[in-house]
C-alpha cells in the first residue's frame, strides 16, 4: 500500500459526566490513502462522529478526555499548537457537516462565507477570494453562480445548501475531506445527487474522502473501503466488495439486512436489529454487541480482538464465530430467510 | 355506521389547499402557494396508502388537511362517507377520535417538559375517556403494546433515543383507538437499524387494531414495505397512483422512474450496473408552478406539448393511474384505448378505460374511484 495520508493509531475518547465516563471511542484505527473513499458506518451514538470531530480537534469540552495519535503529513495531529491546528483544520483536513441548516451562518451571504474560508488559508486579496467563491459554486452546480453567490443561506434549498457547503469545505484544495452524514438530512433524489457530485469532485480536486454515514446504501457506489463502527469500536474493516458479498461480523449482516432493498422481492418482514445500541458508561462484558446478537454463545463474555481473516490480510473483523458458522448465519439475516 | 370492506373509509375529491402570500399595510394576497391542486384519491379500511413525493411537494399538507388540521380552499374530504370538509369544530370532535397522526421529528413532537404517562394519557383526557386510574392503566397497556416498558410512564422524553420517542408518539396516536391513522415521514428521521423495528411495529399494528394508514415518505424503498397501493405526487399534484409492486415493476410517469432509480441499493454490483436517473435541480416553486406538466422542466423525455398541455390522470388499467405525455412502460394496446377513451369526456374515460380488477389479492388491489 502506498504511503498512507491520514493514520489513527488506537484513539480513544471519553468523556466524563455526572453518571460516569462515556467512552465514546475506544481504541479506534485505521489508515486513509491518497484519494481514498472511506466510508465509516453506524448507528447513532456508535461514535463516527466523534472519532472524526476529535481527529480534527473540534471538541472543545473540558471533561473530555483524548488518547492516542492522529498521525498527518509524519506529524501528530494531536500535539499540534493553536496556530498549526488552524492550518490544517479547513486547509488541508476540511470538513462538511450533516445539518446544512444550522452549519451556516445566516447573517453572512454565502459567497461571503466561502471567501472567508479562502482568505483565512491563502494569501489573496478579497476581489480574487470572491471570484474563487463563484467557481466553486459553478463547480459544485449551482446555477446562476454569479448572483445566488450573493444570496443569504435561507434563500438557499436543503440541497443547495450541502452544495455550498461542500464548494467551501473544497475551497482550499484540501487533501481530506471529511463529510459527517452529508445527505441524511435531504430527500433521496437530493440524496442521489449529493453522492454523485462527490464522486466527481474528488476526481476534480484529488481529495481523499471519509464518508460518515447509517446507511449502508449510500457508501455502495462511492466507498473505496468500509469502516462498521458499534459502541466506540470498529467491528468490522475491509474493502467494499468484502464488506457487502462477504460480510464477516453479525452487525453488519443486520445493517444489510434492515434496509429495504429495492432490488429484491419484497419480504414479509423486515429484519431488524433487536434493541438498542448499549449505554457507552456501562457497556456489556465481552463483545459489545453480545446482547443484540442472535449468534452469540459462552465465548462472546470474552471481548474479541479486530483480527484480519486468514486468507483475506486486510479484511478485519470482530467476532467469535467459525468461518463456516457465519456463512450459514449471515444468509438468514441478510437474505430474510428467503431462498435468493 | 357501515364498515363492509369495500366503501372507502377515505375519499378525497378534487381537494385543493392554496396558501395566501400576503404583503404590504393592507395584508394583499400577493400571491398563492399551490399546495395542493386537485387531488382526489380514496382509501379503503384496512389498507396501506403510501404518499410519496420530495419536500415542497405538497405530501404533509395533503395529509393534515384530510385530517382537518388544516381547512381545505376547496374540495372536499369524506371519513365513512361523511363530508368532514365543512364541519364545525365541535361536530367535528367525534370524528378527530377516529383519526390520528404521528409526526415526523420524534424530537419537536413531544413536549419537553411533560412526562411521558402524560403525552400519552392527553388525547385519552380530552376525549374524556375513564378516569385518571383508569387512564393510567390504559396507558401503561399502550407502552406495552409499542414495544415500551409500563415503568417509562413517569419519565421525560429526552430520556429515551430517537426510535422510542417515535414509538411513544405511536402510542399517542393509538391511545383513542382510531381508525385512521397518518402517519407523516415516521422513519426519515431514524437510523436504518431502528427504522425497520419502527416499519415491523406499524405493520404488526395494523393487522392488531385493524387500521388504515396513510404514509408519507420521500423514500421509496420504505414506502414499498409498507404500502397497498402508492400515490405519487409533484407539486401539489397527484402524478402517479398504483398498487404497489406494479408501481416498482413498471412505473408510467418518468418521475416516479426517477424516484425509484435515487433510492440506494447496498449492493455495489447491482448499484453500478443501473442507470441512475439523476434529477437535475430542485422542486421548482409551488407558488408559480411550471405550465403544462409541472414537471417538464426537469424530465428528461420533455416535449413541446409538456410545457402546453397539463396532462389528465388516466388510468391505464388494473387501477393503474397516471399523469404524463409520455407514458413509460405501457404497450400500444393499452396506449390505444386510452388515447381512444381520451376523446371522450374525462369521467367516461375513466369509465371505459377500466377493467375491473378482479384477482383481489390485497385489499390493495382496489381501484379508485375519479
Amino acid at each position: 500500500m502506498a504511503e498512507p495520508l491520514l493514520e489513527v493509531k488506537n484513539l480513544k475518547v471519553s468523556f466524563r459526566t455526572e453518571d460516569g465516563v462515556v467512552k465514546a471511542v475506544d481504541g479506534v484505527s485505521f489508515t486513509l490513502s491518497p484519494r481514498e473513499v472511506l466510508g465509516i458506518v453506524g448507528e447513532s451514538g456508535s461514535g463516527k462522529s466523534v472519532t472524526m470531530m476529535s481527529v480534527l480537534r473540534l471538541i472543545n469540552d473540558p471533561n473530555m478526555q483524548v488518547e492516542g495519535e492522529v498521525i498527518y503529513k509524519g506529524r501528530d495531529v494531536m500535539k499540534l499548537d493553536k496556530d498549526q491546528m488552524q492550518e490544517v483544520r479547513g486547509g488541508d483536513i476540511a470538513m462538511i457537516f450533516q445539518d446544512p441548516m444550522t452549519s451556516m451562518n445566516p447573517v453572512y451571504r454565502i459567497g461571503d462565507q466561502i471567501a472567508e474560508a479562502i482568505l483565512t488559508h491563502q494569501d489573496v486579496d478579497k476581489r480574487t477570494a470572491h471570484k474563487r467563491a463563484v467557481d466553486l459554486l459553478k463547480q459544485v452546480g449551482i446555477p446562476q453562480a454569479e448572483t445566488r453567490v450573493d444570496d443569504f443561506p435561507h434563500q438557499f434549498s436543503g440541497g443547495m445548501r450541502q452544495r455550498a457547503m461542500i464548494a467551501m469545505a473544497l475551497a482550499n484544495n484540501p487533501d481530506i475531506l471529511i463529510a459527517d452524514e452529508p445527505t441524511t438530512a435531504l430527500d433521496v433524489t437530493i440524496q442521489a445527487q449529493i453522492i454523485e457530485l462527490l464522486d466527481k469532485l474528488k476526481d476534480d480536486f484529488g481529495s481523499a474522502i471519509i464518508l460518515i454515514t447509517h446507511d449502508l446504501g449510500v457508501v455502495a457506489d462511492i466507498a473505496d473501503r468500509i469502516a462498521v463502527m458499534y459502541a466506540g469500536r470498529i467491528v468490522e474493516f475491509g474493502a467494499k466488495r468484502d464488506l457487502f458479498y462477504d460480510p464477516q461480523h453479525p452487525y453488519t449482516w443486520g445493517l444489510l439486512g434492515s434496509i429495504p432493498r429495492l432490488d429484491r422481492p419484497k419480504t414479509a418482514r423486515l429484519h431488524s436489529i433487536e434493541g438498542m445500541p448499549p449505554s457507552l458508561i456501562s457497556p456489556p462484558q465481552g463483545c459489545k454487541f453480545r446482547p443484540r446478537c442472535p449468534h452469540a454463545f459462552e465465548k462472546c463474555m470474552e471481548e474479541p480482538e479486530l483480527v484480519s481473516r486468514v486468507d483475506k490480510r486486510d479484511h478485519l473483523d470482530r467476532c467469535w464465530l467459525e468461518p463456516a458458522t457465519k456463512r450459514v448465519a449471515r444468509y438468514q439475516t441478510i437474505e430474510g430467510g428467503q431462498a435468493a | 355506521m357501515s364498515t363492509n370492506g369495500d366503501a372507502p373509509l377515505v375519499e378525497v375529491e378534487s381537494l385543493v389547499k392554496y396558501f395566501p402570500i400576503k404583503s404590504g399595510l393592507l395584508s394583499r394576497e400577493v400571491g398563492r402557494v399551490h399546495a395542493v391542486d386537485d387531488v382526489t384519491f380514496s382509501v379503503r379500511e384496512g389498507e396501506t396508502l403510501g404518499l410519496v413525493g420530495e419536500s415542497g411537494c405538497g405530501k404533509s399538507t395533503l395529509g393534515r388537511t384530510v385530517l382537518r388540521l388544516l381547512d381545505p380552499t376547496s374540495g372536499d374530504v369524506k371519513f365513512r362517507g361523511r363530508s368532514i370538509a365543512k364541519l364545525r369544530r365541535r361536530e367535528l370532535r367525534p370524528v378527530r377520535r377516529e383519526m390520528q397522526m404521528v409526526f415526523q421529528d420524534p424530537y419537536a413532537s413531544l413536549n419537553p417538559r411533560k412526562r411521558v404517562g402524560s403525552i400519552i394519557a392527553a388525547p385519552l383526557q380530552i376525549h374524556g375517556v375513564g378516569d385518571k386510574k383508569e387512564r393510567r392503566k390504559q396507558v401503561q397497556d399502550l407502552l406495552q403494546t409499542v414495544g415500551l416498558s409500563p415503568e417509562h410512564y413517569n419519565r421525560f422524553p429526552h430520556e429515551f433515543s430517537g426510535g422510542q420517542r417515535q414509538r411513544i408518539g405511536v402510542a399517542r396516536a393509538l391511545a383513542l383507538r382510531p381508525k385512521l391513522i397518518v402517519a407523516d415521514e415516521p422513519v426519515s428521521a431514524l437510523d436504518v437499524s431502528i427504522q425497520s423495528q419502527m416499519l415491523n411495529l406499524l405493520d404488526d399494528l395494523q393487522e392488531e387494531f385493524n387500521l388504515t394508514y396513510i404514509f408519507i415518505a420521500h423514500d421509496l424503498g420504505v414506502v414499498r414495505h409498507v404500502s397497498d397501493r402508492i400515490a405519487v405526487m409533484y407539486l401539489g399534484k397527484l402524478v402517479e397512483l398504483s398498487p404497489a409492486e406494479e408501481l416498482y415493476e413498471r412505473p408510467i410517469m418518468p418521475y416516479t422512474e426517477a424516484l425509484l432509480s435515487a433510492v440506494p441499493i447496498p449492493d455495489p454490483d447491482l448499484s453500478d450496473q443501473r442507470e441512475r436517473i439523476v434529477l437535475e435541480g430542485d422542486v421548482p416553486s409551488p407558488i408559480n408552478p411550471p405550465s403544462g406538466c409541472r414537471f417538464h422542466p426537469r424530465c428528461r423525455y420533455m416535449t413541446d406539448i409538456c410545457a402546453q398541455v397539463e396532462p389528465p390522470l388516466v388510468d391505464y388499467g388494473n387501477g393503474h393511474l397516471a399523469a404524463c405525455h409520455h407514458p413509460l412502460n405501457v404497450d400500444k394496446e393499452t396506449l390505444d384505448r386510452v388515447k381512444v377513451s381520451k376523446l371522450h369526456t374525462p369521467a367516461a374515460a375513466d369509465e371505459s378505460a377500466k377493467p375491473r380488477d378482479t384477482s383481489g389479492e390485497s385489499p390493495g388491489s382496489g381501484h379508485l374511484e375519479v
